[in-house]
């Protein structure tokens, strides 16, 4: 299995203070990995490092030559980041995803408008092509940015809190299309929802200041305790039920 | 009326490409900072007995340039940093007018507008800015429209984000003062926003709101030239008025009709 990148003894810091510490870890071809861990211990530090939006203080990300040719890395933020109300058609912002394979000078060809249209409709927007992003819901609004991710044929699609917006009706949807992109692409997913996660992704890394890698999708409270990721756990038994610490 | 026809093509064409930036990015309240600030360029060119568009050209890019560094760096909020600067132009301006011996003759135009004393090298100037404009906004269509809609996600594919945004921001603070001879310091921030609203009843689409933004401002300008013609009134002032006549007129029409087109 070819490995897609290697992060060695990373410390990254965000604003003041550091929050990531002495990190090693590794992204392999066909990983499907659940990034968990509680709010500011680092997760989206982890997807800013890899997107080369911040460098680490010390220690190296070694990028391998996929990755670090054309095709790059597909990356859906937190939704927030677009302007809803911005007059820009479905199309256009599913197409903008192929600029990261693009000079800045160059324009679309009929190629990447046909390839727009395939994304569209294998996402189940077809007759939105033309729609501006404030007529849409808001799990049409997370497929469109779920398509500029992957528009560009990404080895490594990253995913920051996806399900924050999911309409339960696309949650099955979603996750199902997640899972075929799995087949050929490598999948890196921030959520503090594990339990919904937890039927999807083959493996976790737990992310508090530091990060320890767990290979499978099976996860306890125990074993979230001794990583230092103190976040809350619904497990799937035969009734899905949350695990709380024991009480009075 | 040859040199009032080619200003007002001009203007619609500077004013609508460089309005829709402004409009779609929400860079409305900076645009007035850049186009308030660039008055106490006037001021210094006055005193300094250089050409007054010159200074108020410095001025405005200087100021826009700034107001995107430090909203870059996050280090001051950014409307308070427009308001002040907004202000400070002003005062600038004010002060070394008064402080310029004699009277200046054609402040009011730079304060209100006028086609009338527009020269022709101000026409030749909004002329070659409309090319420049033209000629940027096509080669850099899609990366202008992306920039503007999600610039974070353009910083994962683009180290360019931010020289790019330093430049249309510096072309629009450009398209500012040059219109300022058009319609005047306390008028020209309508001549770029209205023509985009105008387009925007009609369409979403980023390329079609250019379009429609020029042809907007060109029949606002145009008309708003004749009417304050043969009727004797300022001009600038004419112009504004009418574009929001036909803004209201468009919006109401809309609403009555209820037909969106949308379609490609």
């Amino acid at each position: 299995m070819t490995t897609l990148l290697e992060m060695h003894s990373i410390s990254a810091s965000y604003g003041a203070g550091v929050v990531l510490h002495d990190i090693n870890f590794k992204v392999s071809e066909s990983d499907f990995i659940g990034v968990i861990g509680p709010n500011g211990g680092g997760k989206t530090t982890l997807l800013r490092l890899i997107l080369g939006l911040i460098k680490p203080l010390k220690g190296k990300i070694i990028f391998s030559s996929e990755l670090l040719s054309g095709n790059k890395t597909g990356y859906l933020p937190q939704i927030s980041t677009g302007d809803v109300q911005y007059p820009v058609t479905v199309t256009d912002v599913i197409l903008s995803g192929m600029m990261m394979c693009k000079k800045i000078l160059s324009r679309m060809s009929l190629s990447d408008k046909k390839r727009a249209q395939e994304i569209i409709d294998e996402l189940g927007l077809s007759g939105l092509e033309h729609a501006s992003l404030s007529e849409l819901s808001g799990g049409q609004l997370q497929r469109v940015f779920l398509g500029r991710a992957i528009i560009g044929n990404p080895k490594l699609l990253l995913l920051d809190e996806p399900g924050n917006f999911v309409d339960s009706t696309f949650e099955n949807d979603f996750y199902g299309k997640l899972k075929d992109l799995n087949s050929r692409m490598a999948i890196l997913m921030v959520s503090h929802d594990i339990g919904i996660i937890s039927s999807h992704v083959k493996s976790y890394a737990c992310v508090n200041r530091d990060l320890h890698y767990h290979p499978s999708s099976e996860i306890t409270n125990e074993q979230l305790l001794a990583y230092g990721c103190p976040i809350q756990l619904i497990t799937h038994g035969q009734v899905p039920h949350t695990v709380l610490k024991y009480h009075n | 009326m040859i040199k009032g026809l080619l200003g007002a093509i001009f203007a619609s064409i500077t004013a609508g490409l460089a309005g829709t930036y402004i409009v779609s990015r929400r860079m409305v309240f900076l645009s007035g900072g850049i186009t308030h600030a660039s008055f106490g360029g006037i001021g210094i060119g006055y005193f300094a007995g250089i050409n007054p568009v010159l200074g108020a050209a410095i001025f405005g890019i200087l100021s826009a340039l700034g107001v995107e560094y430090l909203s870059v760096r996050h280090k001051v909020r950014e409307d308070s940093a427009i308001g002040i600067l907004w202000a400070f132009g002003m005062a600038i301006g004010i002060i070394f007018i008064y402080l310029t011996p004699g009277y200046a003759p054609d402040l009011m135009s730079y304060l209100f507008g006028s086609i009338l004393t527009v020269t022709y090298a101000d026409i030749v100037a909004l002329g070659i800015m409309s090319f420049v404009l033209i000629i940027y906004f096509s080669a850099f269509y899609r990366t202008i429209l992306y920039i503007s809609f999600d610039e974070s996600f353009a910083r994962t594919y683009s180290s360019f984000v931010d020289i790019f945004k330093y430049v249309t921001t510096a072309l629009v603070a450009l398209t500012i003062v040059l219109n300022i001879r058009m319609a005047g310091v306390v008028l020209v921030l309508s001549l770029l926003t209205i023509p985009p609203n105008i387009a925007m009843i009609f369409t979403k689409v980023y390329s079609r709101i250019l379009i429609w933004s020029v042809i907007a401002g060109f029949a606002g300008t145009s008309a708003g030239y004749t009417i304050s013609y043969f009727a004797g009134i300022p001009v600038g002032a004419t112009i504004i008025f009418t574009l929001i006549l036909i803004w209201v007129i468009v919006k109401g029409l809309n609403r009555v009709f209820r037909k969106v087109p949308v379609s490609p």
